[in-house]
């Protein structure tokens, strides 16, 4: 019987990309909606979300920044490292990727907590007191990193199931779309966070 | 012709199995399959649907409490819109016939990523069960209609939360189809079809599939912002936390108003399909439909504001969103003379998917100049949330899409299951439904322009008269269903056996076997004709 001769040994890496960056488009406008969002209430509370920006932490800020920029770069040489048959080399960027990106959700999760106690997050009765412009900022700024951090890890968890992919010899030097597919991916939770860093922090 | 029932090679699709039972169907990764998984369910919340409709017209047949309490009725028809819009026009037509079909027509052996195809109807199924729970949890069921609006979709003690996370998923869903099937598209084609070689049900699937991936991430975080209000009270359309309603509607129809050509661009691949076969004549103008598909689903996307009239906008904005309406009507109107066009002086083959589709230019045309009425600004401010409104999308969205989808599955129900249908008994259902349709929907644009609000369970005694009309109409047209349906079931198991091309097609699908082998096609088609070429 030839019947098992099915659709799942065709192979078009051109297709896998160009379906890659199709979805990435879309992870772009479902944050769109949120950059509107943002404009319209910096347009109508700017004094207010002048003032708010001031109670976050530039340096931190900065420092996920840089670390979010060093990952991609990581990620990136892997894909060569891959091209050029370095499994291992392959491998340990990868792990590195994945965890300099835990590093930034340790440094998100240490940056929230300190905004709760201050008692600034959405629905406290300390922000209320604020103002309406301070409780939109810090709505958007907790809903925004929120879904970015959530995007991290989906970013880890495609990674990570790409590690073990290369591991396996499934994903290699003359079959990577995969891990070029990951790469993408994380250059998209990259370029989203470039974004939200002066919105939030240096916009003052 | 009949002597092709002996030449076939190859088993059909439904006899190969790589899995036993049942799961040969929800683990397989075929196109054909899948879109047959995607048509059951669409159908079975299709006649909940539907009773929901019928039991609100029941309400509706006289003034006063008839059948149901107020609440009920809010419920009920939140849970009609939320099924059948999220679960059934917008996927309806590119899900089934897109799946079983677009392939086959463009001379592929399967879309290009199957796997994927497989997980949006998971991630389907999931939506649809998520959106139901709220029926049955928490704080009873949903009362904002299907429209979620801001603020009292976070207001409402109702539970809300299932059906806007339901409605996430489903669009979720309809983007990773939307996506397969550009891919697919581009990348798959036989060798010689070149773009404007390709039939233009594809090419209608193509521009609905742009719009499921520019604009449903749009209404995606819109949701998930609702969610946000009632979870988190961040306050983006809180008015007393300093967020605007308005806001929200924006947000909404901006993917809401493209949704509606999501659901009448494959309507409109479907008829033009279906007039050149049954008029045995070249499709008139095949690069005007294309264009005019292009144009409608480009133009769609600036046209959301007319949904808001009335909600408070500049006048320059009022302007700007009217003239963009009536441009967009331009291609539809297009549409409409080619397809007339092509009828014309055609040989024609009086069949059942050509009444569907006759019907549909006419129920179309009704519903599309209704459609002028509301986008210019004078007429709007007196017909809005009226009745007026209601028989309008009725007739653009269960009319267009509806009859569209009724005429696909009578087009191509042989090539899907090797069988014919009663064709006696599937146009007399038909007629019924016809007939119903127009007695539900028609007094319904009287009723509008009286001055009958819509989503009342209630109204004055002058419109007890109209109100009689239609719930007949919607009796009349629910019989006619249960026709069409009882003959297709029936049919599918023991019709006889159908030919390759009963209609006498000249497209990819009505060259393989009916049904379809596993791979479609023994080997890869060259093309060298365009779609259409009649004698």
């Amino acid at each position: 019987m030839s019947q098992q001769v099915h659709t799942d040994e065709h192979r078009d890496d051109i297709g896998s990309r160009f379906g890659m960056w199709l979805f990435i488009f879309t992870e772009l406008l479902l944050f769109a909606g949120l950059f509107i969002t943002y404009s319209v209430f910096r347009y109508k509370n700017w004094q207010a979300f002048h003032l708010a920006a001031e109670e976050l932490d530039v340096f931190i800020g900065a420092l996920n920044t840089v670390i979010l920029l060093a990952s991609s770069a990581t990620i990136a040489m892997s894909i060569t490292a891959l091209q050029q048959k370095r499994k291992k080399l392959t491998l340990t960027l990868m792990g590195t990727t994945m965890l300099v990106g835990l590093v930034f959700l340790v440094n998100k999760y240490f940056e929230w907590s300190l905004k709760f106690e201050h008692g600034l997050y959405p629905g406290s009765e300390t922000l209320v007191e604020f103002g309406k412009g301070e409780v939109l900022f810090f709505g958007l700024y907790f809903f925004m990193t929120g879904l970015h951090a959530l995007h991290i890890i989906a970013g880890l968890g495609f990674i990570s199931f790409v590690f073990y992919y290369v591991i396996k010899n499934k994903v290699t030097h003359d079959n990577f779309v995969l891990l070029e597919n990951a790469g993408l991916y994380w250059h998209l939770v990259d370029i989203i966070w470039v974004f939200l860093f002066p919105l939030f922090y240096l916009i003052t | 012709m009949s002597s092709q029932e002996h030449t076939r090679k190859e088993p059909s699709f439904y006899e190969v199995k790589k899995h036993k039972g049942i799961f040969a169907w929800i683990l397989s990764t075929d196109h054909k399959r899948i879109g047959l998984m995607y048509l059951y369910l669409i159908m079975t919340f299709f006649l909940i649907g539907a009773v929901l409709g019928l039991l609100m017209k029941l309400e509706l047949i006289a003034p006063g409490k008839t059948i149901m309490e107020a609440q009920t009725y809010n419920g009920f028809f939140t849970l009609h819109g939320i099924i059948m819009i999220f679960l059934i026009v917008i996927p309806g037509l590119p899900a089934v016939f897109g799946n079983f079909f677009l392939p086959i027509m463009i001379g592929a052996k399967d879309v290009a990523f199957p796997r994927l195809n497989l997980l949006s109807w998971y991630i389907y199924l999931l939506g649809a069960i998520i959106a139901i729970t709220s029926q049955f949890s928490g704080g009873g069921p949903p009362d904002t209609g299907w429209t979620f609006y801001a603020p009292y979709s976070f207001k409402t003690s109702t539970n809300m939360l299932p059906a806007v996370l339901g409605a996430f998923t489903l669009g979720f869903s309809s983007i990773l189809t939307g996506l397969n099937f550009i891919v697919t598209i581009h990348r798959m084609r036989s060798p010689g079809m070149t773009w404007m070689k390709m039939p233009l049900f594809p090419w209608a699937l193509y521009g609905t599939a742009w719009i499921q991936l520019l604009a449903t991430p749009v209404v995606g975080i819109t949701l998930l912002m609702t969610v946000g209000e009632r979870l988190f009270h961040i306050g983006f359309f809180d008015p007393a936390l300093g967020g605007d309603p308005i806001l929200y509607q924006h947000l909404f129809w901006i993917y809401s108003h493209p949704a509606v050509y999501i659901m009448i661009l494959p309507a409109m691949g479907v008829i033009s399909e279906i007039l050149p076969t049954f008029a045995q004549k070249t499709i008139y103008g095949y690069k005007a439909i294309v264009i005019s598909t292009i144009a409608i689903a480009f133009v769609g996307y600036f046209v959301w504001g007319h949904h808001m009239f009335t909600s408070g906008m500049s006048g320059t904005a009022l302007y700007v969103f009217s003239i963009l309406t009536f441009l967009v009507a331009i291609p539809s109107g297009v549409k409409v003379f080619n397809w007339i066009s092509t009828i014309y002086k055609g040989s024609i083959d009086l069949r059942t998917p050509f009444y569907w589709a006759v019907s549909f230019i006419f129920v179309f045309m009704i519903g599309g100049l209704t459609g002028l009425v509301l986008g210019s600004l004078a007429t709007n401010v007196h017909v809005h949330d009226t009745h007026f409104v209601v028989a309008h999308f009725h007739f653009i969205v269960f009319g267009g899409v509806g009859f569209a989808f009724f005429a696909a599955i009578h087009y191509w129900f042989p090539k899907i299951y090797g069988r014919m249908y009663d064709e006696t008994w599937a146009n007399m259902g038909w007629l019924i439904f016809f007939i119903g349709f127009l007695t539900l929907y028609l007094p319904m644009f009287y009723l509008g322009i009286a001055g009958m609000p819509r989503r009342y369970f209630d109204y004055l005694p002058e419109f007890h008269g109209g109100n009689i009309i239609s719930s007949l109409g919607a009796i009349v047209m629910i019989s006619g269903l249960v026709i069409i349906l009882f003959n297709l079931f029936r049919s599918a198991r023991i019709g006889p056996p159908a030919e390759k091309d009963p209609w006498k097609g000249r497209t990819l699908e009505w060259t393989v076997d009916s049904p379809p082998s596993l791979e479609n096609f023994k080997e890869e088609p060259e093309i060298t004709k365009g779609p259409y070429e009649y004698q």
